[in-house]
């Protein structure tokens, strides 16, 4: 087995917060004027766009972008992207006429042809939504200055779906809640954002129980405010939430001491001698884990890891490692091989 | 318990719609959520952007206006408001021209607002991004003058002057 597959920075770099946040993300959507939006597009018109975007990319010195054609990619290279949280499953689906412009780092990725013409996306480890804002905004400068956007003085940026008008702007972070779930404080931390203008969702499963403790939390409303007071509100309850997440682990310590860290070390030991496990048991106990690194309690794995393992431990990234196809018992077994060489420290 | 809307058959479907924090429930059978658009029993997603859309508009704003105006059309690209409401996306640019009248409200319902106060692109935006700049300007140099840090307010008060110089030039 090849050592692993090679992640991009912003999932192994170290980053703000990181014991909660994973990592941060903006995304503003584009179009071009006098092209019909890609739900209604002739082909031709949708080949214009990518031909269009990818001659702008060129004027871009500083960050060289190299494009990809989704409609060649071998369907492994499209679920790699998609487990990343790259570009969403129905982009990868798609395959007409759609591409990606990706930096070196893949922290900046354009795509081309999703909903809109273009969706400008900066990824961040950690906590970094206004370092994340300031590098996508100078990227749509520089795009600008040789694509006509559709935009209007009332309504800003045109977009496909009226819920993106205005600012085009989505901030994301993608935060993990272990304790605030134990001591069943989710909901109503749901329900609070929610009166703040935000939406969470767990990601990796269904509903508000995401499966590892994994939720993502981003801005609703992309329009009457400026982008900058978009994702400082966005910050700011990102905040509060870590301030809950850290206080309920401290007092999930001071309650439960013995139980807590029976339950993290249990959940070390089973990953370290399985044979063979599945992904959700994987993603469970992995957040467990990550929970012990950053509470101290268990001090010889770093907490990038886990954030890497969570993403290594899916399918087509276990895929990636061996060269023929996998069943799903061959990818449990794969996967608890994969999980034990990166904890044998 | 009965179905708020028709009163006679069994709820079994539980709508619960968060419109900038403001929060509806309903209780619904399924003919009666079917008709009012909240879930479609043939279709895959029931809480698909069309579907949702479809909430948000029924059944106080829906009623309000008549079913022809569904049939408006975008003379650029052919789509009609029906085409959107099903679909959940506009077909180009310009269908936020010619169907103005009727995502107007929509708009509003979705942001609370109608009215983009963000960025504007350098090249197309011209002097309105100037302006806003000088707004914004404008908005820190009475916080300086507040502060008495009247140093940093002359310095803003010029910037000012320089933009407005810009935008008379042009």
């Amino acid at each position: 087995m090849s050592p692993y597959v090679n992640l991009s920075t912003w999932i192994s770099d170290e980053g703000p917060e990181q014991d909660v946040v994973l990592s941060s993300r903006v995304r503003l959507a584009r179009n071009i004027e006098g092209i019909a939006y890609p739900n209604n597009a002739r082909k031709e018109e949708l080949e214009t766009v990518t031909k269009c975007v990818q001659e702008a990319a060129k004027n871009i010195n500083k960050d060289k972008l190299h494009y990809i054609n989704m409609d060649n990619l071998p369907e492994i290279e499209k679920g790699l992207l998609v487990e990343k949280n790259m570009v969403s499953p129905e982009f990868a689906k798609k395959g007409s006429k759609n591409g990606i412009l990706l930096n070196n780092s893949e922290k900046i990725s354009v795509m081309i042809n999703e909903e809109d013409h273009l969706r400008i996306q900066v990824f961040m480890p950690g906590l970094q939504l206004n370092k994340a804002l300031d590098m996508a905004d100078e990227l749509d400068d520089d795009l600008e200055s040789s694509l006509d956007y559709a935009y209007s003085k009332k309504w800003g940026y045109l977009s496909a779906c009226p819920t993106n008008l205005g600012t085009g702007l989505r901030g994301s972070v993608m935060v993990h809640l272990p304790a605030l779930n134990f001591t069943d404080s989710i909901a109503k931390m749901l329900e609070a954002v929610s009166k703040l203008g935000l939406v969470v969702r767990g990601i990796y499963g269904e509903g508000s129980k995401s499966i590892g403790n994994i939720y993502q939390i981003s801005n609703q409303i992309t329009m009457g405010s400026t982008e900058k007071d978009i994702i400082n509100n966005l910050e700011s309850v990102t905040q509060k939430i870590i301030e809950q997440e850290r206080r309920a682990r401290n007092n999930l310590m001071k309650n439960n001491e013995i139980k807590l860290k029976d339950k993290i070390k249990r959940s070390f030991g089973i990953l370290k001698y399985a044979h063979t496990i599945s992904s959700n048991e994987a993603m469970r106990l992995l957040s467990n884990v990550k929970l012990g690194i950053d509470m101290g309690i268990i001090d010889i794995v770093n907490t990038r890891l886990m954030s890497k393992l969570i993403i290594l431990i899916r399918p087509c990234h276990l895929q990636k490692n061996v060269d023929n196809e996998l069943s799903a018992e061959e990818r449990d077994i794969i996967r608890a091989e994969l999980i034990q060489s990166k904890l044998n420290v | 318990m009965l179905c708020q809307r028709c009163g006679e058959r069994e709820a079994s479907v539980h709508f619960t719609k968060i419109i900038n924090g403001e929060k509806n429930e309903l209780y619904l059978c399924e003919k009666c959520a079917e008709e009012l658009g909240h879930i479609s029993l043939q279709g895959s997603d029931p809480f698909s952007f069309p579907s949702l859309l479809a909430g948000i508009l029924s059944p106080g704003l829906e009623s309000s206006l008549k079913k022809t105006d569904n049939h408006i059309k975008c003379d650029e690209c052919g789509m009609t408001y029906e085409d959107f409401s099903q679909r959940g996306l506009l077909g180009c640019s310009d269908c936020y021209k010619n169907l103005e009248d009727r995502l107007e409200p929509l708009i509003k319902r979705i942001h609370g607002n109608n009215n983009h106060i963000g960025k504007v692109p350098k090249r197309k935006g011209g002097n309105l991004r100037l302006k806003r700049e000088i707004r914004q300007l404008k908005e820190e140099m009475d916080k300086a003058v507040e502060k008495e840090d009247f140093e940093k307010a002359a310095e803003i008060r010029d910037k000012i002057h320089e933009l407005e110089n810009e935008i008379g030039g042009e």
